[in-house]
């Protein structure tokens, strides 16, 4: 029965293509996946929003979007409506253009965003049996595949012929180079310890045991760092408070999508939620456990149910983040990037390897070894990085 | 021929030859972005996932923002008035066309290749992952070695020299200008400081 259920998509699937002649059936099957996606991470993207600025509103204190609900009627749904007139007002504004931009490629630039972040999608495992490419090298292409980003980000900012979107595209560019780096060393530990690059083995690797307590790799040394490690550079990935430098309101008005209104300016909007979807359903795949259940007596529950919720956690830490800590200036980012981070990821790496080969020794002490060696390394660098910042009570000064 | 792979070679070709002539660098540089990614494809219709998947990680990630930056710091970004093309480019193109011919009758009639299909050889990542660590381990830590020594060079090169600089402070509601105290010539350590500020 759960196991149906589990299924419930996969078998639809194969019901709906069975009414196609053979030949046709690969394609279709690939076409309805698309609509899938299409359908259900741009419905993710709209309801997140509505949360992001109610759940903002809330810690504000104040109330946030209260008011649309169902036309015509009484009924307020407590402000969850609010996406629809957003979209509405996005599609019928005025598409404004530069005189001087560059035409063409002001106009591909979103299109380009969307195109690299759908494309990650197709390699995540969204549950059981539910990948759409299968690549051997499926987090080589989520990877490469996502690099692809930072040409859009140049095109939107280089062809506005604006300063503060060619600012905002090269602090994007910066920050997006300097923080892939932490973020593929701390997956190669994943991928050192399972010995496969394919997403689907990563989870299945995740999905045993014991006493009821699955092995997710956040339950290691290694992949609690590498999680940590993961989700600070994601964070900087889709360019989120604390690292929302390319678009600082204050400093550049919007960087690089200052130029863009209507519609282009929601496909950008669009681009970086899903960005931010796919990036955190990698981490959820590498770390936590993918679709898996964390105790083994909630393994009935189905398993994209587990993805969808883990998902919606982790964007949840992201908005709570976002309305907590204030932005980060420019060297404090780069410094944070590749005086902290790297050296870390690096350690784990080593640390990966140590683990590995401690598992031939009984009992504890490859914990308390790996342990030691991170927290050591936590403290060292966390030192080195304070050192000469003299930081300490914060004296205002004012003028005359 | 598959018409994937024509649809391919078609946009591939489009965009390297618009990377060519096209007057705005910065143009150039996005079509030659594409034609990676074109290349990207055609390794993929091979069935070589790990090449294809690097030349988009290396190339369309890293190499095209490379050189879009390069222009960046180097040029105005007008494009300029004249033409591309030199005055004696059809010399050239006929040059082009004359080395294409001899190269491709020459392999065509040569006898040294086996005439025989080699079945494809697997390659998978996996393979190429055990080979790179037991074969070819050498090479691969020397290009390592290699890549750090660059790497270093660069952060030499960025490296912001320090310099003495003037400090201001703030006193009695004022700035003063203090003078860097790390004058190396004796006689201006004997001398009393240039005071500026203070007559200010």
């Amino acid at each position: 029965m759960f196991d149906k259920l589990d299924q419930i998509f996969v078998t639809a699937l194969h019901w709906l293509v069975g009414f196609l002649p053979e030949a046709w059936r690969p394609a279709a099957s690939s076409l309805i996946c698309i609509a899938f996606i299409l359908m259900v991470f741009p419905a993710l993207f709209s309801i997140v929003t509505i949360f992001e600025r109610k759940g903002i509103g809330r810690i504000q204190n104040r109330y946030g979007p209260n008011r649309v609900g169902i036309p015509f009627t009484k009924i307020r749904l407590a402000g969850f409506g609010q996406f629809l007139p957003d979209g509405l007002k996005m599609l019928t504004k005025e598409d404004i253009v530069p005189r001087n931009a560059d035409h063409i490629v002001h106009f591909l630039a979103p299109v380009v965003l969307l195109i690299p972040v759908l494309l990650t999608y197709a390699v995540l495992p969204f549950g059981k049996n539910m990948t759409l490419a299968d690549y051997d090298a499926g987090l080589l292409f989520f990877l490469a595949v996502g690099g692809a980003v930072e040409v859009s980000v140049f095109m939107a900012g280089w062809s506005s012929r604006n300063k503060y979107s060619l600012l905002g595209a090269m602090r994007a560019i910066a920050q997006m180079l300097s923080y892939e780096i932490p973020l593929i060393l701390s997956a190669v530990t994943v991928v050192m310890m399972v010995g496969s690059l394919n997403l689907s083995k990563i989870v299945e690797d995740q999905n045993q045991y014991t006493f009821g307590l699955a092995h997710w790799h956040v339950f290691t040394p290694w992949g609690l760092a590498g999680f940590l490690l993961f989700f600070v550079a994601s964070l900087a990935e889709s360019n989120r408070t604390p690292f929302d430098l390319p678009e600082a309101e204050s400093e550049i008005i919007a960087g690089y999508f200052t130029e863009y209104s209507g519609f282009k300016f929601a496909l950008f909007f669009l681009g970086e939620y899903l960005g931010m979807f796919a990036i955190t359903g990698l981490g959820i795949t590498l770390f936590l456990g993918g679709w898996t259940a964390p105790l083994a007596c909630l393994q009935w529950i189905p398993s994209y149910v587990w993805f969808l919720s883990k998902i919606l956690a982790i964007v949840f830490v992201f908005i709570w983040i976002r309305a907590t800590l204030p932005r980060l200036r420019m060297d404090q980012l780069m410094n944070f990037a590749w005086k902290f981070m790297l050296p870390l990821a690096l350690i784990n790496i080593v640390v990966a390897g140590i683990w590995h080969y401690m598992a031939l020794l009984p009992g504890w002490e490859r914990w308390l070894v790996c342990s030691a060696i991170l927290a050591g390394a936590y403290v060292m660098f966390g030192l080195g990085l304070m050192h000469r910042q003299k930081l300490g009570t914060r004296v205002y000064k004012f003028a005359e | 021929m598959p018409i994937t792979l024509i649809l391919t070679a078609v946009v591939l070709l489009f965009a390297a030859v618009a990377a060519m002539s096209l007057r705005n660098l910065v143009h150039c540089a996005l079509m030659l972005a594409i034609s990676f990614s074109g290349i990207a494809a055609i390794y993929l219709q091979l069935n070589a996932e790990f090449v294809g998947f690097t030349e988009i990680l290396v190339y369309v990630g890293a190499v095209a923002i490379l050189i879009v930056m390069a222009i960046l710091l180097t040029r105005s970004g007008e494009a300029p008035d004249r033409s591309v093309l030199t005055s004696g480019w059809a010399a050239g193109v006929a040059v082009t066309a004359m080395v294409f011919v001899i190269l491709g009758w020459a392999i065509l009639n040569s006898t040294g290749l086996p005439p025989t299909v080699t079945p494809a050889p697997s390659a998978t990542v996996k393979n190429i992952g055990d080979v790179l660590m037991t074969t070819y381990v050498l090479p691969l830590e020397i290009i390592a070695l290699m890549l750090t020594a660059a790497m270093i060079g660069a952060v030499i090169i960025a490296f912001r020299e320090e310099e003495p600089k003037e400090k201001t402070k703030m006193e009695d509601g004022r700035w003063k200008v203090e003078q860097p105290s790390t004058l190396s010539t004796p006689a201006s350590s004997l001398q009393p400081p240039a005071s500026t500020g203070e007559k200010a």
